[in-house]
């Protein structure tokens, strides 16, 4: 560049990238949490409307709330752009999980090029941040959230806080991009507590189920934007919301490598499209109309001969830069929208409706269903008379249907009860113990009042009705896992273990083969005894029969 | 000891510093296609862009690179790959090899694939062209054999935890901005890009093998170009 400090131009292009980069930083994130597969096609021919050469879509709600968040600024120091990451049970629990921090510090690279150094890395930075939120603990709860849960978002400016995530939380650091005013760094703080159960699988003690009790705490910092949940979406068919939109706002990017003699812009039409005929508080088309073309005015040339210094990565790079808009285009997007246009997830819902609000997951993968017999393990007792469901147990109140995992327990004898796990919260995370009896079972307060038994396990019925309403259902889905955030060795509990053991009592010793056929054995041994007596009263038998007659 | 490059070799050593970047993964058999392709693709997601556009006087504009999830069957992991179907099928083929090797006679299960940047230096007539390598990752695998169904569970898992370092590793070194080849005029990107493929632009690169017989020697060494026109001259 000709000048050694920053051009007005140079400096509303980094303004822009800095813009976009945060609102596209946030779209990644919330869309890594949906709960589902990203696919976003490639396209030789470039639109013009996807920033940093990366087809990452931009959800109307996500860049509103972002844009809110931000209320005009851009990270600075001290003023960072956070994403709260976080899980909500149906029972209205909430735990934050990340904090993504897109943060700026007082490191400048004066020597850096804005328009094309600075664009390159902060598109290599989105994709590491594609890459890295798929790899912290959230990524695989997000991916299985929908019955017991779901993921939340809430985006913030200013100071971060991670005081929310627990003891010992971890950091990774996604990248870090230096430009003439600061350096960008992303990077994200994740609560380990529930990584931390995936190593104690080695660990032969019962898992210890308690609740966690910090996890329910208020959150201490009054949240000053409300939590949205990230699988926002419902039915397809009356979506309150419009679908992913392309991004409205141009960004035109056009490089050279030649020392152009004059300014050459590339002019890309911005793809508007007309907004569904929904109440919507995101983005409204530009007051200007739909597709427009401008042109830029100014140019900005900047060339750097090769010879300028070995050693820097950047030398020979002559751009021309035809990015970013006149800052006298009115194309501002921000439309005065709706408070709340994200339903806030009901604090006690249930399980129906919490349907109708968030997209339920499909069954999950990977679980086989089959019913078993009525006659559990308890009711093998074929020595005796007992009925099937008339032992003693809870059992008699539930018709259970066991969920066994393939191939898993072809060791086991037949009468243990084998119960594989359900994918529950953090269930990958729980222990998975080489003896799957010693699992403790979940034990959830019930959701209907009119539950009998305090024992009853979760009762999800996992058809395809997805309401469960306690007991009413004769169906009940026994499932062995382990509860939600109850890893704690400090605050032992004492029902899962006694439902654990009551769950499998032992057989009675009487129905036992070897007692049974020991007294049988002595039976016979005193047989020849006994008849021997009955013979010799078999008079006063006589008698009393006759008295009866 | 690597494989020879399919250039010929310069007569002067190469003036930069080729970065070197080692990863070690032990997992079973059937994990093996699935870990090396997620480390390879997250790689080649940092070494792509989209397809250049030149236009006149020197200015070109750049396609757009879409990504997508990908789920492995045989480990608790998931990873992003660029949406190419081109390149998927050409690390799939080239990794496929690599697992059919570490499977064949000769080989207790040790072997390594390395995933090479270079550029390409023309040379006179009767000169071949120069491979200068700027970037190599190179992924060790060791093989484990798992006796039962707990067992893989627990591997299952372990090697998605590993994955996920892997992953973090791998971007650590992308993040440090080191050398990346400077931009080409339209006469020079075939020298640094791969401009085969439609729908993305991957930095050239090529991919070879070698596995370790029980010995601890190098029994084969295999290159499986990826590039069509890397001889042509």
């Amino acid at each position: 560049a000709m000048d050694t400090d920053l051009s007005s131009q140079d400096r509303k292009d980094l303004d822009k990238f800095i813009k976009f980069f945060a609102l596209k930083t946030v779209q990644v994130i919330v869309q890594a949490r949906l709960g589902e597969k990203i696919c976003t096609r490639s396209s030789s021919s470039p639109t013009g409307s996807d920033w940093f050469n990366l087809a990452i879509k931009d959800i109307p709600e996500v860049t509103h709330e972002a844009k809110k968040a931000l209320a005009g600024q851009l990270p600075a120091v001290g003023r960072s752009m956070c994403v709260e990451i976080s899980l909500k049970t149906s029972e209205g629990d909430s735990m934050e999980l990340e904090i993504w921090c897109l943060e700026m510090n007082e490191k400048c690279d004066k020597e850096i090029k804005v328009s094309y150094t600075v664009y390159n890395r902060l598109s290599l930075l989105l994709k590491s941040l594609l890459a890295i939120t798929r790899v912290t603990p959230a990524y695989r709860l997000s991916r299985k959230q929908g019955h017991e849960y779901v993921i939340l978002y809430r985006i913030y400016f200013g100071e971060v806080q991670l005081s929310g995530l627990g003891e010992g939380f971890q950091t990774v650091r996604v990248g870090t991009v230096g430009t003439p005013v600061g350096t960008i760094t992303l990077s994200c703080a994740y609560r380990i507590n529930l990584a931390f159960m995936s190593t104690r699988q080695f660990e032969r003690t019962p898992p210890i189920m308690g609740i966690i009790i910090d996890h329910f705490v208020d959150r201490p910092y009054p949240s000053s934007s409300p939590m949205h949940p990230c699988n926002y979406r419902a039915g397809e068919d009356n979506a309150v919301y419009p679908s992913v939109e392309d991004s409205q706002e141009v960004c035109t990017t056009s490089f050279s490598t030649s020392p152009p003699s004059q300014c050459v812009f590339t002019v890309t039409k911005a793809h508007f499209q007309t907004p569904p005929p929904v109440v919507t508080d995101t983005l409204k088309v530009p007051v200007m109309g739909l597709a427009f073309s401008h042109q830029l005015s100014s140019s900005r040339l900047s060339y750097q001969p090769a010879a300028l210094g070995a050693g820097s990565a950047d030398m020979g790079y002559p751009v021309l830069f035809a990015g970013g808009l006149n800052a006298a285009h009115p194309h501002q997007l921000i439309a005065p929208g709706k408070e709340g246009g994200v339903p806030p997830v009901p604090s006690q819902p249930a399980h129906g409706t919490q349907a109708d609000q968030e997209r339920m997951c499909t069954p999950l993968d990977g679980v086989h269903y089959s019913a078993a017999t009525p006659s559990s393990s308890e009711d093998t007792e074929t020595v005796s008379n007992s009925s099937e469901g008339k032992c003693g147990s809870p059992h008699d109140l539930l018709e259970t249907i066991f969920i066994r995992k393939v191939g898993a327990f072809v060791n086991k004898p037949i009468n243990q009860v084998t119960m594989a796990n359900l994918d529950i919260p953090f269930a990958m995370f729980a222990p998975k113990n080489v003896e799957l009896e010693d699992n403790d079972p979940m034990v959830n307060p019930p959701e209907s009042p009119e539950t009998e038994s305090p024992l009853q396990g979760s009762l999800h019925s996992e058809g395809s009705s997805g309401s469960s309403t306690g007991n009413t259902h004769d169906d009940f889905v026994m499932i062995d896992f382990k509860p939600a955030f109850s890893k704690d060795d400090i605050l032992p509990m004492d029902l899962g273990t006694f439902y654990r053991e009551f769950q499998n009592p032992p057989q009675l010793s009487s129905l036992s083969i070897d007692i049974g056929a020991q007294s049988m054995a002595e039976d016979l041994d005193s047989l020849p005894e006994k008849l021997a007596v009955h013979e010799k009263n078999v008079k006063e038998f006589d008698a009393f029969v006759e008295t009866l007659q | 000891p690597l494989s020879t490059r399919c250039c010929a070799p310069s007569s002067a050593a190469p003036t930069m510093n080729c970065r070197a970047e080692v990863l070690e993964v032990s997992v079973e058999g059937r994990q093996v296609e699935e870990a090396m392709l997620a480390v390879l693709h997250t790689v080649l997601l940092h070494r792509s862009t989209g397809k250049f556009h030149y236009k006149k006087e020197g200015t070109y504009s750049i396609g757009t690179v879409g990504t997508q999830d990908v789920d492995c069957d045989f480990i608790d992991f998931a990873y992003v790959r660029v949406s190419s179907e081109e390149l998927d099928r050409a690390l799939r083929k080239a990794v496929g090899e690599f697992k059919d090797a570490l499977r064949g006679s000769g080989s207790d299960g040790m072997g390594q694939i390395s995933l090479e940047f270079y550029q390409k230096k023309k040379s006179r007539w009767p000169f071949s062209d120069e491979c200068i390598p700027w970037e190599l990752w190179t992924i060790k695998v060791n093989v484990v054999n798992l006796a039962n169904e707990q067992e893989r569970q627990i591997c299952r898992e372990k090697v998605g935890e590993k994955l996920c370092e892997k992953i973090i590793n791998i971007v650590e070194v992308m993040n440090r901005h080191e050398y990346l080849p400077k931009m080409p005029t339209q006469s020079e990107v075939d020298n640094v890009f791969d401009t085969s493929l439609k729908d993305v632009q991957p930095y050239l690169y090529k991919i070879s093998y070698q596995i370790t017989d029980s010995l601890g020697t190098s029994v084969t060494t295999t290159m499986r170009r990826l590039i069509k026109d890397t001889l042509a001259l």
